[in-house]
């Protein structure tokens, strides 16, 4: 690649062969300038130009534009849920924390550090728990007072980070060579991955209070977070189990031969190989359970999307709904998104000189 | 073999540090624990609902309903049983599946092919589309396709018209039905006729020289056609018309419906768009050039030599996202659309309050349809495995 010498761009030439290469392709290009000149004007027109930035209330509004008043006056809302104003720090302050128990690896050497993911796996989350619940001298904030983004994170982080392990051991056991542990790991996962989330959030917020004992009673929250680690569980199990029929099988046999015991053979020679090959799956499920988190709103918790949805039917605010939805769905596509660029560059620095030319592969 | 294993295990038989003493322990644990805690969990039910006075077992299911549905395939009353509320649901939510899915592929291979345009505009479009629809919750687009797009249209006073045959306001979708007369029987069985004279005509002509297509063409229309100058066509439509206040004649789709089947099928599109993008790059540019250097025509190139090869890489995963559809049309529940997870597991769970049976009927229906196309999907990898040397 570096052996090549510096192509000017020309721009004639691109648009030659791109644009201009026969009848059929200069059609193409005239629907595709069609196309844009349908939607990226009216576009610009409505969110930008002819658009309402500033104001307290609806009378602000009322032009042809968008309405990013209604967004700016719900933003507490949006971002918070109806955790109280004066307490809205913890949530800032959890953030924060979060961002500088994840600084060190950021760092190599680090990375490798088992405190550093102690630290990440199981401190923060119950320095979290404390900071956003109270008690031990913070005002307690019930759960059913969370919501917004912040709600969002909250069980996307938490339903991610049980995914994972829960994902390796039912990949490991449905690849194990004990019959019953490799039928019951089986059962449980085509069975979550067979019905809807929906479904499953349903089981989770009716049937699951029958199944505890009388007295006993799960925080809805918790209840909610509990369905989607499972089913989000179950997905991870099979893209870890396709990372583990990657990995070549002299390897397994030479860990053996090497005298290690089995979760050896797993800690140190299969998992490292088998999660470096699924990054893009694993990555794929997070995307995933990060735009499921959504739908904790049918059982009636109010995440990012279920606040958007109350303000655009609150009668006082009638007619932005599409304002509401334009900002909801960008909040979810920057999460998205930039999680799919991350995983391709994680994808890319990991398969440094490993790279196979294209026209072997 | 097993005497010359190297690495076998150690045969140290009642040691408790046997390897087979300890996975036969191992497994024993684990039924045990599982076995354990669904008892637990049976029993505790069993417990809460006595004490909640809810009645258990199946036989809710005769008991009259009580509550009307908006959107039903089949005749259904209030009086009708809950069993035939449960039936309205699961054929609704078929009806959704199947419109979604047939919609879904063929926008998703068109944006699939779009991707691998020559043309640099068209390749950003269908990028941009991509790009931007996978990275939205679908709830989300429903929620604005039902309540920022179609709830506010203008009354059917007001209500957009398209050519005149079909409007759409806020009742929903208009559309002119069709309405058989006498001898539209015949016609369906002519054309069943056609199809099937046309695959023979198609067989026999294999190996022929020559054109084919005129062929085919005649065997699969002429036997329509003689009926029609028989009888006549026999099919009229009933165009809606607006009357004082509302639409007659025609068949209304409601928005709840319009909203569902959009989101359902443009969500789809874009994971099946890179699903045939990867089934078509899979294909390794020497097959094209091979075709290519034998001389057929570009025509055939594509569906000779790349297509096959490359739906070999797109079905299992396309079979997935139709399964995925079907099992996220369960979303209606959030617009009210009346499916089975809506009707089923929403209305008649709370009138009945029995949990534990509404909800394990309704899995047991998606957990059948999933597992039957699995099945499926299994025999047809079978079918079409590359068979190596």
């Amino acid at each position: 690649m570096d052996a090549m010498p510096p192509r000017r761009f020309d721009l004639l030439a691109w648009a030659r062969t791109q644009l201009f290469s026969g009848p059929l392709n200069i059609a193409l290009t005239l629907l595709g300038l069609w196309l844009l000149w349908l939607t990226v004007p009216p576009l610009i027109d409505w969110a930008l130009l002819k658009a309402q930035f500033v104001g307290s209330s609806r009378e602000d509004c009322g032009g042809e534009g968008a309405c990013w008043v209604f967004v700016r006056v719900h933003l507490p809302q949006f971002l918070y849920g109806f955790y109280p104003e004066e307490q809205r720090w913890r949530v800032n302050l959890g953030v924060l924390l979060l961002a500088l128990f994840a600084l060190p690896l950021a760092w190599r050497r680090l990375r490798e550090n088992v405190w550093v993911w102690v630290g990440l796996l199981v401190v923060y989350p119950l320095l979290a728990w404390w900071l956003f619940h109270g008690g031990l001298g913070l005002p307690e904030v019930e759960t059913s007072r969370w919501g917004g983004l912040f709600l969002t994170l909250v069980v996307a982080g938490a339903s991610m980070s049980a995914a994972l392990p829960l994902g390796i051991l039912l990949a490991l056991g449905r690849r194990s060579s004990l019959p019953a542990v490799k039928a019951v790991c089986t059962v449980f996962i085509e069975f979550w991955r067979g019905v809807p989330h929906i479904t499953v959030l349903f089981m989770a917020s009716v049937m699951l209070p029958l199944f505890l004992p009388a007295g006993v009673d799960l925080d809805k929250l918790l209840r909610a977070l509990i369905g989607v680690a499972v089913f989000a569980g179950a997905y991870m199990a099979e893209v870890i189990r396709g990372g583990l029929q990657g990995v070549p099988a002299g390897q397994l046999e030479a860990a053996k031969a090497l005298g290690l015991s089995y979760w050896q053979q797993m800690r140190l020679v299969v998992l490292p190989q088998a999660l470096r090959l699924v990054i893009p799956g694993i990555v794929n499920v997070f995307i995933a359970l990060f735009k499921d988190t959504s739908l904790v709103l049918i059982i009636g918790l109010f995440d990012l999307l279920g606040m958007v949805q109350a303000a655009v039917t609150n009668p006082q605010w009638l007619g932005y709904a599409v304002e509401g939805y334009v900002f909801a769905a960008l909040v979810f596509w920057l999460f998205c998104y930039g999680m799919s660029v991350l995983s391709r560059r994680l994808e890319r620095r990991l398969n440094v000189g490993r790279h196979v030319p294209e026209d072997l592969a | 073999m097993a005497a010359l294993d190297p690495i076998g295990p150690p045969r140290r038989a009642s040691s408790w540090r046997s390897p087979r003493l300890r996975a036969w322990l191992l497994q024993a644990a684990l039924l045990a624990a599982v076995l354990g805690a669904v008892a637990l969990m049976f029993g505790n039910a069993l417990d809460n609902l006595a004490r909640q006075g809810i009645a258990s077992g199946f036989g809710f299911l005769s008991q009259p309903a009580g509550f009307g549905i908006e959107t039903t395939l089949i005749e259904y009353s209030e009086t009708s049983s809950y069993g035939r509320a449960f039936l309205v649901g699961l054929l609704n939510t078929l009806l959704v599946s199947a419109i979604g899915i047939v919609l879904a592929t063929v926008l998703g291979f068109v944006i699939g092919v779009a991707r691998l345009s020559p043309n640099a505009l068209i390749r950003g479009w269908a990028y941009a589309y991509v790009e931007l629809i996978r990275n939205v919750p679908l709830l989300l687009q429903i929620f604005f396709w039902y309540f920022a797009v179609l709830r506010p249209l203008p009354g059917p006073r007001e209500a957009i018209s398209l050519f005149d045959v079909a409007f759409l306001s806020n009742r929903g979708l208009q559309l002119p039905k069709p309405l058989p007369e006498d001898g539209f029987g015949w016609l369906v069985a002519a054309l069943a006729l056609g199809v099937v004279a046309a695959l023979l005509v198609a067989r026999w002509r294999r190996d022929g020289a020559g054109r084919r297509w005129p062929w085919t063409l005649a065997a699969l229309l002429l036997p329509p056609a003689a009926v029609v100058l028989a009888v006549g066509w026999p099919l009229a439509w009933s165009v809606p018309e607006l009357s004082r206040f509302n639409f007659h004649g025609g068949m209304t789709l409601t928005p709840e419906f319009v909203a569902l089947v959009l989101a359902l099928s443009l969500y789809t599109a874009s994971f099946i768009a890179e699903i045939v993008r990867a089934g078509l790059q899979s294909v390794r540019r020497g097959q094209r050039e091979a075709a290519l250097a034998l001389a057929l025509p570009p025509r055939l190139v594509l569906r000779k030599v790349v297509l096959p090869q490359a739906m070999r890489v797109i079905v299992p995963p396309l079979t997935n996202q139709y399964l995925n559809l079907t099992k996220n049309s369960s979303l209606a529940a959030a617009i009210a659309y009346p499916d089975l997870v809506s009707v089923f597991a929403g209305t008649v769970l709370n009138q009945t309050g029995q949990a534990v049976e509404v909800i394990s009927i309704t899995m047991a229906v998606y957990l059948a349809i999933s597992l039957a196309i699995a099945a499926l999907m299994a025999w047809y990898n079978r079918r079409q495995a590359l068979v190596e040397r």
